[in-house]
């Protein structure tokens, strides 16, 4: 009746997980219990649940992606301290069936939960709002791909408290993953939790391609575009090209595990090194598809905090467009020590240097643009300025990596892992922390807290340093990757500095909830009250703080590069704001529950495939479908706005502009 | 001229400062891959060295201007001219595309000799013939096979110093690799594929060697030390060998392939001939998976040391 | 022409920011629906609507890429058991893909249909490709079954995993998109030719032909080159 499911799949007889899974069981009945009395449910599902908002949708995203990074990051602490304790001849606290899942679920849920969400969500928010336009081109499909994604985080976390998660590392590479190496659920959470996932990114990247090519304000040609949106353009067309292969591959295993098919078993002519071909192929595309936007964040805060247009745009469009086709030549420098001899490895070592020119490019034209500037050390620009210097680095190990005789020593090593983390953490992390400060004050009204901020941004650079810096060193020193214990007393010493680094990590996550919360807090004080706090040069600077639910009252006529700044200066120099539109009646998609309720149906049929329970993944099969017909069969997809309404928000935001106008033009 | 020789100098100049930096970090440790033992350690060695002064000079100015040009163009440096207008120069974007591109091309070149000079597969150059040994990850141990010798040894690899050694790999069951840091390359095991590598130890002394693709509970169990020995030690052991212990044939490999863990060091007085190509062509099938394994329950691993 | 920028700035009597300077060539498209390259804003729902579905095709067609490149490098390893000349039956594979083919003719005729805005005949089109749809589907799964009886089932071998995946991907496809299909004939009875049906009934078509090309390449690439022919 319930197939492989139960009780023995709870475990009861490990104090960790259960202690762990009581811990997150009682701060979720909390919330709950607290949102529920106070009767705070009618404005959530209306508000926030049902909502097919891009911005609404896009916070969304990247509250999930923070509480994601959170959880990933616990799997740190816990995989630090244990390599602290598992020195010689000492097994540690966690056994290998146990610190194998977590180092598996770190990585699968830092970067499937964690980073892809948080940059989803900001380009979510920010894209519709720097074209000048009102959502994207399927609002409702935003709102599915959302929920989709929750329920592969959600799947992935009900593995902690029944069953178990994968044990193969974030990739699992056939024949481990195979049923007779792998017999338990683990596997299979993953496989279903990164399909239902990966169909809820794919749709969001048909959806920010359509809206990019197909939605723009009248006079935004695409060279008027700002740097964000082309690199968001990049990320998610990579997005469309990559994500189906995932697909197909994960399809592969799941068909080998569930039905005996042979595509990468060791038997009957399976081939496990296709698996790795097939995966790489998407797993490199992968990689830009989340550092691309944080390139585009950092286009906009050198520019916005150097007061400054970005140096050599053209430039930096086509640096962006090279580096996504190149993006797909360079897969085979994952596993060079597969032997597949001096011509093809050198080929990929070529391609993957190659791309090198791309980001290479791109940092010099950043620099440029502070070249001349006026530069602000707020924090988006203090992460910016880390994410530099950083990143150069774990640049220049990438390509070290990709000469095959370096690699040889070196691949799957701690120098390894240093790398990775190094240009993951100090590309993207920082840039959706950049990000994150830079359009807070956007998305909520009220600035955060500088001096939290920077706070925060100090211990996490430093600690990042210290902790991948330990990294490269012991993997010189020939440590390799995912030891449960370490009988090398001669590591230990670099260990113990990465575990102190982590400490110093931990406390930059605190100093960041504590800005948050200090924030709120203090909210009156640090209100937005223009709209515009950073003396922007995009259009989203042009909105209120928050933007009405329909953007732009009228969709601006954009007649340069930086279309606000353009607008900025002229009503500075004739101070006067631009003349009053004539307010029309807008019409705005209706909310829908069809994401949600999609997504249950989603997760029921994944945790019920994982557990064989057949009947129920049927049922949930067919919810689905019946949910997408209930959608189908709506009369009513749009409410409209009245103008009075429109006009009514747009006076509130013109007085409010006042303060700039009388700011006057810098000299 | 003189620049031409001073280049030169501060290249090797900066990689011998590069090396002895690296030596004086690592220094200590028996381990580590700055600390080759052999030709192809220190010529990937020296390559990645090579690769790392390159693109240092590349990233170290980098760097500096950073910081120079955030500090100098701060906003409250009055001495700073303000220029809004500096947003494109033909002449700075050809330096920012040819030096990463140049860059890129020594690199290129780099990679190019040194993937085939380097290449696992390739025979090293040497008077002496090649002492064969046949290598088969097992969960979670090492078996080596010495055809010429006849004789086998798991979790211990004895091979005589100054012999380039040809090795044939594969696996029992899952991926792995083999490599020992100071002697150089690693290779993927696959089963059902045979994988080439070529190493050599220059002198006498213990390699620490480990599997370095992640595979499975045993995983940090699949490390095993290589030894070095003059030639006559070599072929003392070996007749040792052929004196005592079980012999390895294809019903106790079977058996042998079962999964355990922290296996001590022992050797096989005899191989059955062609053992090796067996496993490799699958006459010998993969080696299973955990005997146990229900669905859902999270299972120790049967052959847990502790 | 280099002109519009100036007379776009012109209308506004200042010179309009243009720190990059780099022209604009476009010379508008006209009063008719903006294409969303900038000019005219955001292009109509239609336009989206049916580019975004071809994103997602574009996007479909590179997951069967996935499955084709895995049934090319298994293609040889029949583990000792029967491959395709031995198992391809070329008269059904012949009469599969006339009727897919039909079936997408009736389609087209389907969507002269819908633009000459005949609910009847629209309705009569889509049911005869739904009912080819449904007669390939039969001679497919009769294939498999027969494979499968004679041991000739995707756990014999790598080769015939792929097989099954490939052909079985196409197949599902279509099923889904006989789902589909169905769905549409129900919205089009009671609701008739609404704009949101019509950009529906646009998408199905664009999906129904992509099937096609799809089964163009899977019965050259398998059947055809597999037969030895």
């Amino acid at each position: 009746m319930f197939g492989k499911l139960d009780w023995s799949a709870i475990p009861f007889d490990q104090p960790i997980p259960l202690i762990a899974a009581a811990a997150i069981g009682v701060i979720l009945a909390a919330v709950l219990g607290w949102i529920t009395v106070k009767g705070h449910w009618p404005y959530l599902w209306n508000e926030w649940i049902t909502s097919v908002d891009h911005k609404r949708i896009g916070v969304m995203y990247v509250m999930l992606g923070v509480v994601m990074l959170l959880r990933g990051f616990s799997d740190v602490i816990l995989m630090r301290t244990h390599q602290a304790a598992a020195i010689g001849a000492s097994q540690g606290y966690l056994p290998p069936e146990h610190y194998n899942q977590i180092f598996s679920a770190h990585g699968t849920i830092m970067i499937f939960f964690g980073s892809m969400p948080f940059i989803i969500g900001l380009m979510n928010f920010v894209v519709p709002l720097q074209l000048g336009v009102r959502d994207v081109a399927f609002p409702t499909l935003n709102s599915v791909s959302f929920w989709l994604t929750a329920s592969g985080a959600l799947l992935t976390n009900v593995s902690l408290v029944i069953g178990e998660f994968a044990r193969t590392g974030w990739l699992p590479y056939a024949p481990l993953s195979e049923t007779n190496y792998s017999p338990g659920v683990g596997v299979d959470y993953y496989l279903w939790a990164l399909q239902i996932a990966g169909v809820g990114t794919l749709m969001s990247g048909v959806n920010l391609v359509t809206t990019i090519l197909k939605m723009r304000a009248p006079g935004m040609g695409y060279l008027r575009m700002p740097m964000f949106c082309w690199t968001a353009l990049g990320s998610n067309m990579l997005i469309v090209a990559a994500f189906p292969i995932l697909t197909a591959t994960l399809a592969m295993l799941t068909l080998d595990r569930y039905l005996g098919f042979h595509f990468f078993t060791n038997e009957a002519g399976g081939n496990p090194m296709m698996f790795m071909n097939l995966i790489w192929a998407w797993g490199h595309p992968e990689v830009y598809i989340l550092v691309l936007p944080a390139f585009g964040i950092f286009s906009e805060v050198f520019s916005t905090f150097s007061s400054k247009p970005l140096f050599g745009y053209r430039s930096m469009v086509l640096a962006t467009l090279f580096i996504v086709v190149v993006s797909f030549t360079v897969w085979l420098h994952h596993f060079f020590t597969m032997g597949a001899g001096g011509d093809v490895n050198a080929f990929f070592g070529i391609s993957t240097s190659v791309i090198a020119v791309g980001t290479g490019v791109k940092v010099f034209n950043w620099l440029f643009t502070m070249y001349g500037g006026r530069v602000r050390f707020d924090t988006p620009m203090l992460w910016a300025l880390a994410f530099v210097l950083y990143f150069v680095v774990g640049g220049m190990t990438g390509v070290l990596l990709a000469v095959p005789p370096a690699d040889f020593l070196l691949h799957n090593s701690m120098f390894l892992v240093a790398h990775f983390h190094n240009v993951i953490v100090g590309g993207v992390v920082f840039g959706a922390m950049a990000g994150y400060e830079y359009w807070f004050p956007k998305a909520f009204g009220f600035r955060l807290d500088e001096w939290w901020g920077k706070l925060a941004f100090w211990l996490t650079v430093v600690g990042t340093v210290v902790v991948f810096g330990a990294f490269y060193i012991v993997g010189l020193e020939g440590m390799t990757r995912r030891l449960q214990h370490i009988d090398n007393i001669a590591w230990y010493d670099w260990i113990m500095v990465a575990l102190a680094g982590t400490l110093l990590i931990a406390g930059g996550v605190v100093a960041q909830v504590m800005q948050l919360v200090m924030s709120i807090r203090h909210r009156d004080r640090l209100r937005d009250e223009t709209g515009d706090p950073w003396d922007g040069r995009s259009l989203e600077w042009i909105t209120p703080s928050p933007p009405p639910v329909f953007n732009f009252p009228v969709l601006p006529d954009v007649h340069g590069e930086e279309a606000y700044w353009e607008i900025k200066r002229r009503a500075i120099e004739q101070q006067q704001l631009s003349e009053v539109p004539d307010y029309q009646p807008i019409e705005m998609p209706r909310n829908s529950p069809t994401g949600v309720i999609t997504a249950f149906f989603c997760t029921s049929v994944g945790f019920a495939l994982i557990w064989h329970i057949w009947w129920l993944a049927a049922l949930g099969l067919v919810g689905a479908y019946v949910t997408f017909v209930v959608f189908a069969w709506r009369d009513e997809v749009e409410f409209e706005i009245p103008a009075e309404e429109v006009e009514r928000v747009d006076r509130a935001r013109r007085e409010s502009r006042q303060v700039i106008l009388e700011r006057g033009a810098p000299a | 001229m003189h620049v031409a020789m001073r280049s030169r100098f501060s290249r090797s100049g900066m990689r011998v400062c590069l090396a002895a930096g690296m030596v004086l970090v690592l220094s200590a440790c028996s381990r580590s891959i700055m600390d080759p033992a052999g030709p192809v350690a220190a010529g990937e060695r020296t390559i990645l060295l090579d690769a790392l002064a390159i693109m240092l000079a590349i990233v170290l100015p980098t760097m500096a201007a950073t910081v120079a040009f955030a500090w100098w163009f701060r906003a409250g440096n009055t001495r700073a001219t303000y220029r809004p207008d500096f947003v494109h120069s033909g002449r700075i974007e050809l330096i920012v595309w040819s030096i990463p591109l140049l860059t890129i091309m020594f690199l290129g070149g780099v990679i190019w000799v040194g993937s085939h000079r380097l290449d696992p597969g390739r025979p090293l150059e040497s008077r002496v013939r090649p002492l064969e040994v046949q290598v088969v990850s097992l969960d979670w141990k090492w078996l080596f096979i010495y055809p010429q010798q006849g004789v086998a040894s798991v979790n211990r690899l004895i091979i005589p110093a100054g012999v380039p050694v040809h090795f044939e790999l594969t696996s029992a069951s899952v991926l792995n690799t083999f490599f020992v840091h100071q002697l150089g390359s690693q290779i993927y095991t696959m089963n059902g594929m045979r994988s080439q590598l070529n190493l050599q130890a220059d002198r006498p002394g213990q390699y620490y060697g480990q599997s370095a693709h992640f595979s499975g509970d045993g995983f940090s169990d699949m490390n095993f030390w290589t030894v070095a020995v003059p030639v006559g030690q070599f072929n003392n052991w070996a007749a040792g060998a052929r004196g005592n212990g079980p012999v390895l044939s294809a019903a106790n490999y079977q058996q042998f392939a079962r999964q355990s863990q922290g296996v001590k060091p022992f050797t096989f007085r005899a191989v059955q001939p062609g053992l090796f190509d067996a496993v490799v062509r699958q006459q010998l099938p993969p080696a299973p998976g955990p005997e146990e394994g229900r669905g859902g329950h999270t299972t120790t691993s049967p052959g847990d040391a502790h | 022409m280099s002109g519009a920028a100036a007379q776009v700035d012109g209308q506004q009597g200042a010179r309009g920011h243009d720190p990059y300077a780099l022209g604009h060539g476009h010379g508008g498209h006209g009063d008719h629906e903006a294409t969303g390259h900038g000019e005219g804003g955001p292009a109509s729902k239609r336009i989206i609507t049916g580019y975004g579905f071809w994103i997602f095709l574009l996007s479909d067609i590179v997951m069967f890429s996935g499955f084709f490149a895995a049934y090319a490098v298994l293609a040889g390893e029949t583990a000792g058991g029967p491959g395709g000349r031995e198992l391809f039956e070329l008269p059904r594979v012949a009469i599969e893909t006339a009727l897919l083919l039909l079936s997408s003719f009736t389609c087209g005729l389907g969507s002269v249909a819908t633009e000459r805005r005949s609910v009847f005949w629209t309705q009569i089109w889509l049911l005869i490709t739904g009912v080819l749809g449904v007669a390939f589907l039969v001679l497919e799964v009769q294939e498999f079954a027969q494979m499968v009886a004679e041991g000739a089932g995707p756990q014999r071998s790598a080769f015939l995993s792929a097989f099954f995946a490939l052909v079985g991907c196409h197949g599902l496809h279509v099923g889904v998109g006989i789902l589909w299909l169905g769905t549409m004939m129900a919205q089009l009875w009671v609701k008739g030719f609404r704009a949101d049906i019509l950009r529906r009934l646009l998408c199905f078509n664009l999906f129904w032909h992509a099937l096609d090309i799809i089964w163009v390449a899977v019965f050259t690439i398998v059947y055809l080159l597999g037969s030895g022919v």
